[in-house]
């Protein structure tokens, strides 16, 4: 059984953790970029950032004082067993996000969208957000949270089976462009696509493919796979670099995440997480033992299943296809 | 190449700067400060400038620096604050309140993400002898929290709440920032903007336009979107 107290704990240091620690994934690919980045400007500015990742972990105080959206992703297993159920889980998420927001600081950045009501802990009406995910035959819980700013970067396009290929690239170029002049995406970043589902979850599937995969990872689909790889490069020519200045450097990694979608269309959205890419990720076993990691493995075999059995039978491939 | 990074013409700038400090500093300088800054955004231009609050006693006479952002700082149980970092927010937002805010609180410097227009700078900037500095990265919060040396005020903490408040620090080798705009209202952005932009027609070309339009959005990809 895990109890209150251990997701309360180790979700107030996974607050922590994301803050103050660079992804170690992240940072070699910027300092893999820092090496071929030839815009002097630009290259100022990621060895600005590396300076700042050294400061934050130094001091013990969080790289980006913009706390973005703070927010979780849980991944339950189906044997796990909670003692205070589901509704305690989100109320000791909730808990570590005001404690953290004080303990760390970060900046009590959640206010009401109309009367801008803060509470001063990064807490209110549906937020902390919480998505869930399940994994069959384990009994831990992984908890992952982002913090990851909102005013720019991100956008939603319907585009139609008919646009192709070619609506993908222009629609991903388009949303580079438009938010990376001066820099208002901090990029270089990982930059998340999210291809049909509906409209909502093509927006979940872009934001979690840009925040809950680790620079290097390559989607199981060779062919999309291709694409990811593709539009990197194409990302890395566009001749701007951080924030904006003339370069290269944009596009630390892309990762693309599909769902099925609708037969007459092919929604897309794209999301760049930030020069900050705060994540930080715990599972917590059933024995109550904690362990910390930066890698989330957010997308499983299991999430991106096609077909109704799980594990895949032959019987139910066949049917299913 | 990392070690051109060198190269940069770097000045300290000792606040409240006089006049004349910022005569000759070029776009593309990276800035460190010494003295006294202080918060504003969009909550206490509304407090000052359309509710008619008094400006804090001493503030013109103390900083003319306006840093657009808010502090990861926590208020302890016995009243001390303690800050974590600092981290610019987009400035552009704020156009419409720059010019009263300028001619009200004196300020010379600005400092924020993303910079203005050029015609916010040539319009309002220029005419009040202000020069605009951008913040690093963006996320530089590490960096410019080291050079907070004090808290010195919180005003309309209770009321804007942490993010919104103003906040007077006292701080020493505060930076690094990059002048954006000088005196003249030469702008950086603008300056690199215009070299991405001769790249951006061989970028697009062959890509088909999508088949549903959007309303209200510009297709100009040399357009910029503040």
């Amino acid at each position: 059984m895990i109890d209150y107290q251990t997701i309360e704990t180790a979700a107030r240091q996974i607050m922590a953790n994301a803050a103050i620690d660079i992804p170690p994934d992240y940072r070699q690919g910027i300092e893999d970029m820092a090496k071929w980045e030839e815009g002097d400007l630009s290259c100022f500015v990621l060895q600005t950032m590396m300076d700042n990742w050294n400061a934050a972990s130094e001091d013990r105080r969080p790289m980006c004082a913009d706390t973005g959206l703070p927010r979780y992703y849980v991944k339950v297993g189906n044997n796990a067993r909670l003692t205070d159920g589901f509704t305690g889980l989100e109320r000791a998420l909730r808990s570590a996000t005001a404690l953290a927001t004080h303990d760390v600081p970060l900046r009590p950045n959640r206010v009401h969208p109309l009367w801008r009501t803060d509470h001063n802990n990064n807490v209110g009406i549906n937020s902390p957000e919480i998505d869930w995910s399940f994994e069959p035959d384990v009994d831990w819980i992984d908890i992952t949270t982002v913090h990851k700013g909102g005013l720019f970067g991100s956008d939603y396009r319907m585009l139609f089976p008919g646009d192709g290929i070619d609506g993908i690239k222009r629609f991903f170029l388009d949303t580079l462009v438009a938010f990376g002049k001066r820099g208002l995406a901090c990029q270089p970043a990982i930059v998340g696509i999210g291809l049909g589902g509906s409209k909502d979850i093509t927006m979940v599937l872009g934001k979690q493919a840009a925040c809950l995969r680790v620079v290097g990872d390559r989607n199981p689909d060779p062919k999309i796979a291709e694409l990811e790889l593709e539009l990197k490069k194409m990302g890395n020519s566009i001749g701007m670099g951080a924030m904006g200045f003339v370069g290269n450097a944009m596009v630390a990694d892309c990762h693309i995440e599909v769902g099925y979608t609708h037969t007459g269309g092919m929604p897309m959205s794209v999301h760049t997480f930030c020069l900050s890419s705060r994540r930080a990720t715990v599972r917590i076993h059933a024995d109550g033992t904690a362990e910390y990691r930066h890698d989330p493995e957010w997308f499983t075999p299991y999430m991106r299943r096609e077909t109704v059995e799980w594990p895949v039978s032959k019987a139910s491939e066949t049917r299913s296809v | 190449m990392a070690s051109q990074q060198s190269k940069r013409n770097t000045v300290r700038l000792k606040l409240p700067v006089q006049p004349g400090d910022l005569e000759g500093l070029e776009i593309g300088t990276v800035v460190y400060l010494d003295g006294v800054i202080y918060t504003g955004r969009e909550g206490v231009y509304k407090k000052v400038l359309e509710q008619g609050a008094d400006l804090p006693e001493g503030l013109v006479e103390m900083s003319n620096v306006n840093f657009h952002c808010s502090p990861a700082a926590a208020v302890e149980p016995d009243g001390r604050y303690s800050v974590g970092g600092v981290t610019a927010t987009a400035s552009f937002r704020f156009s419409k309140w720059m010019a009263l805010w300028l001619k009200k609180s004196a300020a010379k410097i600005i400092i924020g993400k993303g910079g203005m227009s050029v015609e916010d700078y040539r319009d309002i900037l220029v005419p009040a002898g202000a020069i605009y500095l951008t913040t690093v990265g963006y996320g530089t919060g590490a960096l410019l929290g080291r050079g907070i040396k004090s808290v010195k005020a919180v005003h309309w903490l209770e009321e804007l709440g942490n993010a919104q408040a103003m906040w007077i620090f006292e701080v020493e080798n505060f930076g690094p920032f990059l002048v954006e705009s000088d005196l003249e209202g030469n702008s950086l952005f603008e300056q690199q903007g215009k070299l991405i932009n001769a790249n951006l027609e061989q970028l697009y070309k062959g890509l088909q336009a999508p088949a549903l339009s959007r309303y209200g959005e510009t297709d100009d990809r040399k357009d910029e979107l503040i």
